[in-house]
């Protein structure tokens, strides 16, 4: 009788790509749901020009490449990059802004340079930061959280919104939007005002702002998830989260009124989404288990070292590039013992 | 020196899949059959090629040596039943490529007659020199049977400046499907523990320790109550977790005594020599019965076979026909896998022999073997690294394997690679990783080779060169002497007195001669 024959290992394999991604997305749902509850719908219509684009451009790069389109449409990596972008994005940006963000992630940064598994940069935090770059005063019009906002945007004024840019008649883009709140505590502060003083204002709950830090734990639930599922290696958000609170901690203690307390930088901003669904990115990471912890804790210092003295409020996106750019150098010097080497020191 | 608590350390990594044991677990099919026609292997295990002492129309016994080995690293090879041998040629064999390789083709007599020229038992083995053990246990062809044939003879010979503490017996059977192991040390813990015996005195251990995975029992109690009733006080069975791949020498050794084996090195280094239950019974019949290794336990399992379980097959018998002896193929037969779906290997044709390496012939459904994916490129995600038991950096293999960058591989220790398959499976991109690593390593192999065949042809051109100067050399150096002997002969015509006198002596009667012509002269 005769056989076919490949190569062992012989079953159904456990892991696949498209499952990895699939758990990603899954363990955004809670943090999105929140954002939608606090920042309307605004964060739904972004992730959809999103991810529309990313497929789009996806699909014609692998094309113009010769690739096959379907079967790597499939892995849903694109739908990751783009789901991050959108969340990343204020809830009212010009739909063209999402678009041009995300062209750049998919075709600039993930596939000039080879696709899937070759870039070197987070192709979401890039995008992010050429739109911060190149158009600071929309990327920095967000909008202030349910409780706080005075009008609240029913789905079609905001489709209007980021459509057309108008606002319902009554209303103004300064009454509907804010800054966000590390942009208002970065501008307070530099009015000389000090924390205390600053955290008078009703913007401020238990650690960060009101909404926004709900937000966090939300997507922080997800984390957990991931690190269970054993999709994202607990070491790197373990680091991050612990360099942030260490370094700040440090500074904190001997600045009580001019820096921020730890718990103010983990709640705020980008940390925890970043801690958990951006720093774990896996193709830019550094991938040996002691290189993750070096990895994450660079993240967290470069995040307070941003946020501080930094040009720009939040730093999730420059300290994830710049440790992308570190990544290969941390893994070289961070490998393994090898089962049986001879101990020199380096166990 | 005594290991304490054997067992309680760890190895890093490994994966966890279903064991699939207990489709063929405990079930014995029976001895099979000879059939009228044996294809043996010349080369059924790691080393030098075993070379042929018989020539066809010979008539040959059970047990008589057909093919020996002069190299230190090899087996021989015995006729597995008494017949006539038709031809010595290259045939089909049980190879990743289907290719084929030298065998003795032996018509069996039906008559299955042991050859009287076997050697005597030694049950008084314990007042016996070592190395006479060793040389029986070479003898009789013994290989480690769990499946990687490396010659036994050649492990128990550890030299004489390494004591060994430690004989660590391999019952873990860690690979899914596999049950042969398992139902020798239910069915014949004594005979193992008679080989135990044996080696102990071999090596001159302190201690052995028995590694069963916990998914045993009975193998477990089996063995348990045998050490219990032999003589043997250092011997212990210790039951270690299941876990793929527990019974890779490297890991059962550090899980039972704590120790590494050195990367690059051999288990003796740190004084363990670790053998395989089924190899430990061959070695009984070597040395307490005086016959070679004819035959083997083999797993015949899988959805595609009718009827699971184990059996006795002498080596060179066509995996047709074994499983054909078992029940045949059931509908879902799909892939032919010889060893475990780990680390075997799947063949193109059942018409292949089975050697002394075969362990289990797993004919997989679809279900169980489909067809692999398109693999997709490496998301760094780093899964590989937690699996890799050898504490490798699988990704960076991969990259640099793919590359060829046979330099960096080596950096990142490609040869500590067990090719165990734990990353492949944990793989989410299913890149076929190990075949990355093989390939590297074969290429590794070729380029040392074409170094040492350039540096070799460096190595006689140079000495041709220098030949060739010194002959040039020596051929002035001759011409030279000749020369000055030449010079120095006219230079010493001049100095001999005795040539002079006489050339006086000439010159006067010259002048003489010439003074009485002139004299004689009519004035």
């Amino acid at each position: 009788m005769k056989f076919p024959v490949h190569t062992s290992p012989y079953g159904r394999l456990p892991n696949r790509v498209t499952g990895v991604m699939a758990q990603v997305l899954l363990a955004l749902v809670p943090g999105v749901a929140a954002m939608i509850w606090y920042f309307g719908w605004g964060v739904v219509i972004n992730i959809a020009i999103a991810s529309a684009t990313a497929l789009a451009a996806e699909a014609a790069v692998l094309r113009l490449r010769h690739r096959p389109v379907k079967r790597t449409l499939m892995d849903l990596s694109a739908l990751v990059t783009a789901a991050l972008l959108a969340i990343a994005l204020p809830p009212l940006l010009p739909w063209w802004l999402t678009v041009l963000g995300t062209l750049f992630a998919i075709l600039f940064v993930k596939h000039l340079y080879g696709g899937l598994g070759y870039n070197p940069f987070n192709p979401a935090m890039a995008a992010y930061v050429l739109l911060l770059v190149s158009f600071p005063v929309d990327m920095t019009r967000w909008l202030p959280p349910e409780m706080l906002a005075k009008v609240h945007l029913t789905f079609g004024q905001a489709l209007q919104a980021i459509f057309n840019g108008h606002l319902p008649a009554s209303l103004t883009w300064d009454a509907v939007t804010s800054a966000t709140p590390l942009d208002e505590m970065r501008t307070q502060l530099e009015f000389n005002k000090t924390i205390s003083e600053i955290r008078q204002s009703p913007l401020w709950g238990d650690f960060g702002a009101r909404g926004w830090e709900w937000v966090g734990n939300w997507f922080g639930l997800g984390g957990i998830f991931l690190a269970w599922r054993k999709v994202i290696d607990w070491r790197i958000p373990a680091a991050m989260i612990g360099g942030l609170l260490l370094v700040s901690g440090i500074f904190w203690a001997f600045d009580p009124e001019s820096i921020p307390f730890p718990g103010f930088h983990l709640f705020s901003g980008g940390t925890i989404l970043g801690a958990f669904f951006i720093a774990t990115d896996p193709v830019t990471a550094s991938t040996t288990p002691k290189g993750r912890l070096v990895y994450g804790f660079l993240i967290g210092a470069t995040v307070f070292i941003i946020r501080t003295w930094g040009g720009y409020p939040d730093a999730v996106a420059f300290a994830v590039l710049l440790m992308n750019m570190a990544a290969p150098t941390i893994d070289y010097y961070t490998q393994p013992r090898v089962f049986g080497e001879r101990e020199n020191g380096d166990g | 020196m005594i290991t304490r608590n054997p067992g309680s350390w760890d190895f890093h990594g490994g994966i966890h899949r279903p064991d699939m044991k207990a489709m063929s677990a405990g079930r014995y099919l029976g001895k099979m059959p000879l059939p009228q026609r044996l294809v043996i292997p010349l080369q059924q295990h790691i080393g030098s090629l075993a070379e042929p002492l018989v020539s066809p129309g010979d008539r040959v016994f059970k047990g008589q040596t057909l093919a020996r080995v002069t190299e230190y690293i090899g087996a021989p090879i015995h006729a597995p039943t008494s017949g006539t041998i038709v031809e010595i040629s290259d045939q089909p064999v049980a190879h990743p490529s289907g290719l084929s390789a030298p065998c003795i083709v032996l018509e069996a007599d039906g008559e299955d007659r042991w050859w009287d020229e076997l050697p005597e038992p030694l049950p008084w083995f314990e007042e016996m020199d070592a190395a006479l053990l060793r040389e029986r246990i070479r003898w009789a062809g013994i290989v480690g049977l769990g499946g990687a044939a490396f010659p036994t003879s050649v492990k128990v010979n550890p030299g004489p400046d390494r004591k060994i503490q430690t004989l660590v017996i391999n019952g873990a059977e860690c690979e899914p499907y596999i049950t042969c192991d398992d139902y020798l040390m239910r069915t014949e813990a004594d005979r193992i523990v008679e080989g135990i015996r044996v080696l102990m005195h071999v090596v001159a251990a302190d201690e052995c320790l028995i590694g069963i995975e916990d998914n045993k029992p009975e193998a477990i109690a089996a063995m348990q109550k045998a050490v219990a009733d032999s003589d043997l006080t250092t011997t212990r069975v210790v039951t270690v977790p299941t876990r793929y791949p527990m019974g890779g020498e490297k890991q059962l050794i550090k899980v039972l005594t704590g120790k590494e084996v050195p990367s690059h090195g051999i288990p003796a280094e740190i004084g363990v020599i670790c053998l395989n239950v089924a190899t430990t019974a061959a070695v009984t019949d070597a040395v307490m019965a005086g016959r070679p290794l004819l035959s083997r336990l083999v797993t015949v399992t899988g959805e595609g076979v009718n009827n699971p379980g184990n059996l006795e097959v002498p080596y060179g018998v066509m995996m047709a026909d074994v499983i054909a002896f078992t029940g045949g193929y059931s509908d879902k037969a799909y892939k032919l896998i010889l060893g475990g779906p780990m680390m075997g290997f799947t063949l193109q044709d059942d018409q292949v022999p089975v050697t002394k390496a075969t362990n289990c012939l797993l004919v997989a459904s679809r279900e169980e073997a489909p067809d692999p994916d398109h693999a997709l490129p490496c998301i760094r995600c780093g899964k590989c690294v937690e699996a890799c038991p050898a504490q490798l950096l699988p990704q960076q293999l991969y990259w640099y394997a793919r590359s060829k960058d046979l330099d960096k591989c080596q950096e990142y220790h490609l040869f500590d690679c067990i090719e165990c398959g734990c990353c492949s499976w944990v793989c989410p991109s299913h890149i076929p990783l190990v075949q990355y690593y093989r390939f590297a390593k074969t290429e590794t192999w070729a380029k040392e080779k074409e170094r040492q065949a350039a540096e070799e042809a460096k190595r006689r051109h140079e000495a041709r060169v220098e030949r060739l100067e010194r002959l040039e050399r020596e051929r002035k150096a001759r011409l030279r002497k000749k020369k000055e002997a030449l010079e120095k002969k006219t230079a010493g015509d001049a100095a001999d007195p005795k040539k002079a006198a006489i050339d006086a002596a000439v010159k006067r009667a010259a002048e003489r001669k010439a003074q009485k012509q002139s004299s004689e002269e009519p004035k």
